[in-house]
């Protein structure tokens, strides 16, 4: 017998090793046959690719329908047209992610604290947080936006603003402040009690024990479903066009509604799509470094 | 080596039974070859007996909730409004008396997306343009509508005597209807113009003080300064824009084989003087409107 596939990894039978070795005829046989199963593996899965791209095609451009699909979907004119309109309205989509976003993990890390307080002369603190949260997840989004949007103004209070911008994005961070909130709760439990005991037996205070030892694991933990909830914030920034302000997709439903045609929906489809893929990129970096930082020393 | 050719003999086969299924399976265009069925080109209108969505009825669509004063109570189906009053002309002018007429809840952007409809055709105050033609079919105009701005008694925007005096103020208009349209083309006012889902949404945004003033067309402007918002009025109508009045038609399918019927009909009901009845009845006269310049 020669040495085993596994010993001799980096060479194969055709370099001439200055050790002498000659590998052995079946070997060399071996190695072949490998190299033949790798190219039909390859040429399998291109052909079937090629195939079923083919058949795609196929079933959508000779459908009786396409000409007329193509024409009302996928018409260059009015993509042109649509574009530069999608991304002034998707200038109000960012201005209220940033914002509402920054108060939102604000908000939601506040009432996460809140709610894991612990001693009894809290207790009313955490009634109220579980109470606003449990009301605003409950609460269809849509309503809590109309409520506030066209029922603060019918209040006419001196001094509150009936910018519906602003009132929507008000909306927006109730709601969302009560997810974000329990994505952090779940966080913050989800740290073992032996951390908290561990610091607190060190001589921190149990504030110190909150802000140096549980919350940063807790944040690091739900990076993720933040993140997730962050995505669905910024599709969710368009629904304050309810109130007439004009957002990405609002824009494109102008245009679309106008001359009957649904590209600009597809153009503004797009335009979301292409803003939320390099987020996810960026997060996937930052849990990444994170991750590497905490595996100093290497991983065992 | 035997074995290795089986995930090729696999490929092969699957491949032709895909290209099978994909040139087998696509959906041919189904031709309901009724009574009365012909070319787009020539069309018989055998009166009762036309080509239609369901056989021996028409099928007619308009949006909910249905605004009066085109439809009265949200209820289509009773004959009362303009645009009901209208449908039933029409189905009767085709043959259909009024137990043959069924309607349908079709939301706006449904009465313009491609593919089978589920309506004969379509009233929804829906207007006649060069654009929309390419995705659906018209009958020819059943209504010259005028568009109007409505603002709160004593408001600023009230006293507006010219398109000039409303270049200043929020304004706001409904999303896909011609008033949004004139705002934006006609008037070009300063500041982005609010647009609105509803027409019930920008009457709340006019009562909270949100927008200065609203366009609407003319008769939905009588009836919400003299049924729903007391306090607002009538601040002007705009002169008809572009060469040919703004006219509201029924929406057909671009396929549609009952165009030429339907416009057929219209044109009588125009000619015999049914429409301009029906508009005296149902609808407010429009003459005391100053005209916006």
């Amino acid at each position: 017998m020669t040495y085993g596939d596994g010993v001799v990894k980096s060479r194969t039978a055709r370099e001439k090793a200055d050790d002498g070795y000659v590998p052995s005829p079946r070997r060399i046989e071996r190695e072949r046959f490998k190299r033949a199963r790798a190219r039909r593996a390859t040429a399998v899965a291109a052909l079937s690719t090629l195939v079923t791209g083919a058949v795609l095609f196929l079933v959508i451009t000779r459908s009786p329908g396409w000409p007329r699909t193509r024409e009302t979907f996928f018409s260059l004119e009015y993509a042109r047209i649509a574009l530069p309109k999608v991304l002034d309205g998707l200038l109000l989509n960012l201005r209220l992610l940033v914002v509402c976003g920054a108060a939102v993990l604000v908000l939601g890390l506040l009432l996460a604290v809140a709610r894991t307080l612990r001693g009894p002369v809290f207790f009313p603190l955490r009634a109220l947080a579980a109470a606003y949260t449990d009301f605003f997840r409950g609460l269809p989004l849509i309503i809590c936006l109309l409520m506030v949007v066209f029922g603060v103004p019918a209040l006419r209070l001196q001094g509150v603003t009936t910018d519906p911008v602003l009132l929507g994005g008000s909306a927006l961070v109730l709601t969302y402040s009560a997810y974000v909130a329990e994505v952090f709760r779940a966080g913050i439990e989800s740290v073992h009690p032996s951390q908290r005991a561990a610091a607190r037996s060190l001589g921190l205070s149990g504030g110190q024990a909150l802000r140096f030892v549980v919350l940063p694991q807790a944040v690091r933990r739900v990076v993720p479903p933040l993140l997730n909830d962050l995505v669905s914030l910024q599709k969710d920034t368009g629904l304050v066009s309810i109130a007439g302000a004009v957002d990405a997709v609002y824009a494109a439903q102008i245009i679309a509604g106008k001359d009957f045609n649904f590209t600009p929906y597809v153009v503004a489809g797009l335009v979301f799509v292409a803003l939320t893929i390099p987020m996810t990129r960026c997060t996937d970096w930052i849990t990444a470094r994170m991750d590497r930082r905490r595996a100093q020393g290497g991983l065992v | 080596m035997r074995l290795a050719n089986r995930p090729l003999r696999l490929a092969s086969c699957a491949a032709v039974a895909l290209l099978t299924a994909a040139v087998g399976c696509a959906p041919q265009d189904a031709s309901s070859g009724g009574p009365g069925a012909a070319g787009p080109g020539k069309q018989s209108c055998e009166r009762g007996r036309l080509p239609t969505v369901a056989h021996g009825t028409l099928t007619v669509g308009t949006d909910k909730p249905a605004y009066a004063p085109w439809f009265h109570d949200d209820e289509p189906a009773n004959g009362k409004g303009f645009e009901s009053a209208v449908a039933y002309a029409v189905a009767k002018q085709l043959g259909y008396d009024k137990g043959a007429v069924r309607w349908q809840t079709v939301p706006f952007n449904n009465a313009f997306a491609p593919g089978a409809k589920k309506f004969d055709f379509d009233i929804n105050q829906i207007s006649v343009s060069a654009a929309r033609k390419r995705a659906v079919a018209f009958s020819s105009g059943y209504y010259d509508v005028r568009q109007a701005v409505i603002a709160l008694k004593g408001s600023k925007a009230a006293r507006a005597k010219s398109i000039a005096d409303l270049r200043r103020l929020k304004l706001g208009a409904q999303v896909g209807s011609t008033s949004l349209d004139v705002l934006q083309d006609t008037v070009r006012p300063a500041q982005q113009p609010a647009v609105f889902q509803k027409n019930d949404l920008a009457k709340s945004a006019l009562k909270n003080g949100q927008v200065d003033a609203i366009l609407v067309d003319l008769p939905t402007a009588f009836y919400i300064t003299s049924a729903e918002v007391k306090d607002a009025e009538v601040v002007g109508q705009f002169a008809a824009t572009g060469t040919a009045a703004e006219q509201f038609g029924l929406v057909l399918d671009k396929e549609s084989r009952i165009t030429g019927c339907v416009t057929a009909a219209v044109d009588t009901l125009r000619k015999n003087g049914t429409l301009a009845a029906l508009e005296k009845k149902w609808l407010t006269d429009a003459v005391s409107v100053p005209v916006l310049k």
